[in-house]
């Protein structure tokens, strides 16, 4: 009994420990972006501002559009997420359900998409944009995030397929139930969290890109939020610290509303979908 | 089935795009020519400057209308690579002169020897334009460059009664040793703090103050590399600085010049050799009341002599409006315009006229020592080579930080450099 209290409270602590090691850099990015140009210089920084300060905030949306470009990811992460995940669904409901050597050869060149470095795809991925009259429009864009997304949601969305008993499906065909009303009522809410956490994934990622946004979009009104920060950047890596926190701080809002607001619902579906099993 | 609802999500995209496509960025149906100029501005006063002369071009030239789209220093060279491939690079480019050998050897920017004014021509002298010169063409229009300084804490300095240096009486590297030991107090104070994180391009372009080349063309037009006497001289001071004498910090020998900062500010470091522009971030994160002073780096055999990488302005090869992009490119460098960017980025214009400008012969801020030492800066020794990223990355940077880290020595160092660089150099030079 005491091995196991003791056992509990070092898996507690070993918890601890690694939250406050994903917390740092997002606690330091806050701090930092409060702190005055002097305290950004110190030899001893503090964790609290000593000075706290809005001018960072004042500044960076002096100098650049944040909003604007904020609205613009939004756009794109978001069309990426719900098209990705349009597309993805039927996609690894066929893959997880129907064992084919094909549907293998598919999962296994998901797999190796996944190794293709930016700079390989970028050029022949531009000269394809060009011709459909897709550079500098975000919906071009999202097109690249959906391309770009969907071998790891599939491959996502496979496994949460997997995890759906097909005995329920079978159940629900010997009940009466068509292909489609057995895929809407029935497996479809199970996968729901599945979903969910698919689209997560898709938004997140769509919401950091920096490379594809910066190469495809030359408009300054269509620029997303990555490529107007690294604004806040000179040459050799020389940075406008402050402003350049404050902005990054509030970029990574939205990430966490959207996490937040969605977090429940994968959680609750999870256990949901383990009780059936 | 679900190759219908496919076509029709693409088609449906296809749609909503039509509206939204861009044309090349320089249509004239109106007769109206229109320019997109790629700035990488990024400080406010240079965003700014660059802003406002875009707009005094634009009242002044209603038929030819210049774009200003804010570029950014980070993947520039990626995102202009994939710009060329697909046709849709910006007709008038900002980068820096390191960066275009690739594009100027590939047929991707025009060769502006024919398009410039003689003015500008002139005005920006021979050891500028050979940053920008590639074969026969030249490839871009220096305009803005950074000498490397001795940033210092003047009090410090002051209280040891060291001689101080002058452009005109700068330190020898010796002397420069022997005073950074002599201001190192031995309780984790140092004479000097190295910003080591590119240790090759600060070595080789100080390197040129003693005569080191490095890189030298044989007659077959071929590049070798040679670790000569001229090239020992810079990273041995350094060398011996960090592991010899204790008199400059090893810790800062992977950090980047900002990172130096806090240890400047908190007393630390007597002195910190930094790009001239990085005065704007001293103005703006010094404590009140530190006195700090631009002194000129050490000078060798060769003087104060140093390489430099100047910003440029080129044109794509694929502008249909090449003689336009050049007219916009002289108005842009005009001697009073060229001081505007100039002071805008804290730093110095290539142009003659330009460093004559009052506003940059100012001793506030070090602006007097900065003008100083322009006659003194040449093209950056390596600029030309091609396979230099790659000795640069695989060879040079670990060789280089081994070395200064006390992990190797010299011999090492230069077998390193010579031989392995040379086998490298080779397969660019076949």
């Amino acid at each position: 009994m005491r091995t196991s209290r003791r056992a509990r409270a070092g898996q507690y602590a070993a918890l601890l420990a690694y939250l406050v090691f994903l917390a740092f850099p997002f606690l330091w990015l806050i701090s930092t972006a409060f702190k005055p140009a002097r305290e950004l210089a110190s030899l001893h920084p503090t964790w609290l501002p000593q000075d706290p300060t809005l001018d960072n905030f004042r500044q960076a949306f002096d100098e650049q559009p944040l909003l604007r470009a904020a609205a613009n990811s939004l756009v794109a992460a978001l069309g990426a997420a719900v098209i990705a995940v349009l597309i993805a669904t039927p996609m690894a409901y066929v893959m997880a359900r129907h064992r084919t050597r094909l549907a293998k050869a598919a999962t296994g060149w998901v797999v190796v998409s996944q190794a293709f470095p930016f700079v390989l795809v970028i050029i022949p991925l531009f000269l394809v944009l060009k011709n459909l009259r897709l550079i500098d429009s975000v919906p071009g864009l999202i097109m690249v995030y959906v391309v770009w997304a969907l071998p790891f949601a599939l491959w996502m969305l496979v496994g949460y397929v997997r995890a759906v008993p097909a005995e329920m499906e079978e159940a629900a065909a010997v009940d009466g139930a068509g292909k489609v009303r057995t895929l809407v009522s029935i497996t479809a809410p199970l996968l729901a969290p599945g979903i969910v956490a698919t689209a997560l994934f898709a938004f997140i990622s769509a919401w950091n890109e920096f490379f594809f946004a910066l190469v495809l979009l030359k408009t300054p009104e269509k620029q997303t939020l990555p490529v107007v920060l690294t604004h806040f950047l000179g040459a050799e890596g020389v940075a406008d610290l402050g402003p350049l926190a404050a902005a990054a701080f509030l970029a990574t809002i939205p990430s966490l509303v959207v996490f937040a607001l969605i977090q429940k619902r994968i959680t609750g579906g999870m256990l949901a979908g383990a009780v059936k099993s | 089935m679900r190759t219908g609802w496919l076509t029709g999500l693409v088609a449906g995209l296809l749609i909503v795009t039509g509206s939204g496509c861009s044309g090349d960025g320089s249509g004239s149906e109106d007769g109206r020519i229109t320019l997109r100029f790629q700035s990488l501005a990024w400080q406010k006063e240079s965003v700014d400057a660059n802003k406002e002369l875009v707009r005094e071009w634009n009242a002044a030239h209603p038929d030819v209308e210049v774009e200003y789209v804010q570029g950014s220093w980070d993947s520039v060279h990626d995102q202009l690579l994939t710009s060329f491939e697909g046709g849709e690079a910006p007709d008038i480019i900002h980068d820096a002169s390191d960066d275009l050998a690739d594009f100027a050897y590939g047929g991707y920017l025009a060769d502006l020897s024919g398009l410039l004014s003689q003015r500008l021509t002139s005005d920006i002298p021979e050891r500028s334009w050979e940053t920008t010169t590639f074969g026969d063409g030249v490839y871009g229009v220096p305009f803005l460059q950074e000498p490397r300084v001795l940033i210092a804490n003047a009090e410090w300095l002051k209280e040891s009664g060291v001689r101080i240096p002058t452009p005109e009486k700068p330190w020898s590297w010796d002397e420069f040793r022997r005073i950074t030991d002599e201001l190192s107090g031995g309780d984790g104070k140092y004479g000097v703090a190295w910003p080591l994180k590119e240790p090759v391009s600060a070595t080789l372009n100080l390197s040129l103050s003693t005569g080191g080349q490095l890189f030298h063309r044989g007659a077959d037009g071929k590049v070798r590399i040679r670790f000569e006497e001229g090239d020992e001289v810079v990273p041995r001071t350094i060398h011996d600085q960090v592991n010899t004498d204790g008199s400059a910090s090893g810790s800062t020998l992977g950090s980047g010049g900002s990172d130096t900062l806090p240890g400047f500010f908190g007393g630390k470091y007597a002195m910190v050799p930094l790009g001239f522009s990085y005065r704007q971030q001293i103005v703006q994160q010094a404590p009140k009341g530190f006195d700090w002073q631009v002194l000129p780096a050490p000078a060798g055999a060769d003087g104060l002599t140093q390489g430099v990488s100047p910003q440029t302005l080129s044109v794509a090869e694929d502008s249909p409006h090449k003689k336009e992009a050049a007219a916009f490119i002289d108005f842009l460098l005009r001697p009073d315009n060229m001081v505007r960017l100039a002071r805008g980025d804290w730093m110095l214009p290539t142009g003659s006229e330009a460093l004559r400008d009052p506003a940059l012969r100012s001793e506030k801020d070090g602006w007097a020592v900065g003008t100083a030492l322009a006659a003194d800066l040449r093209s950056a020794p390596a600029q030309s080579v091609r396979g230099y990223p790659e000795w640069k990355d695989k060879v040079a940077t670990p060789a280089f930080q081994e070395y200064y880290s006390g992990a190797i020595g010299l011999g090492e160092l230069r077998r390193r450099l010579v031989k392995d660089g040379n086998l490298v150099l080779a397969r660019y030079q076949r």
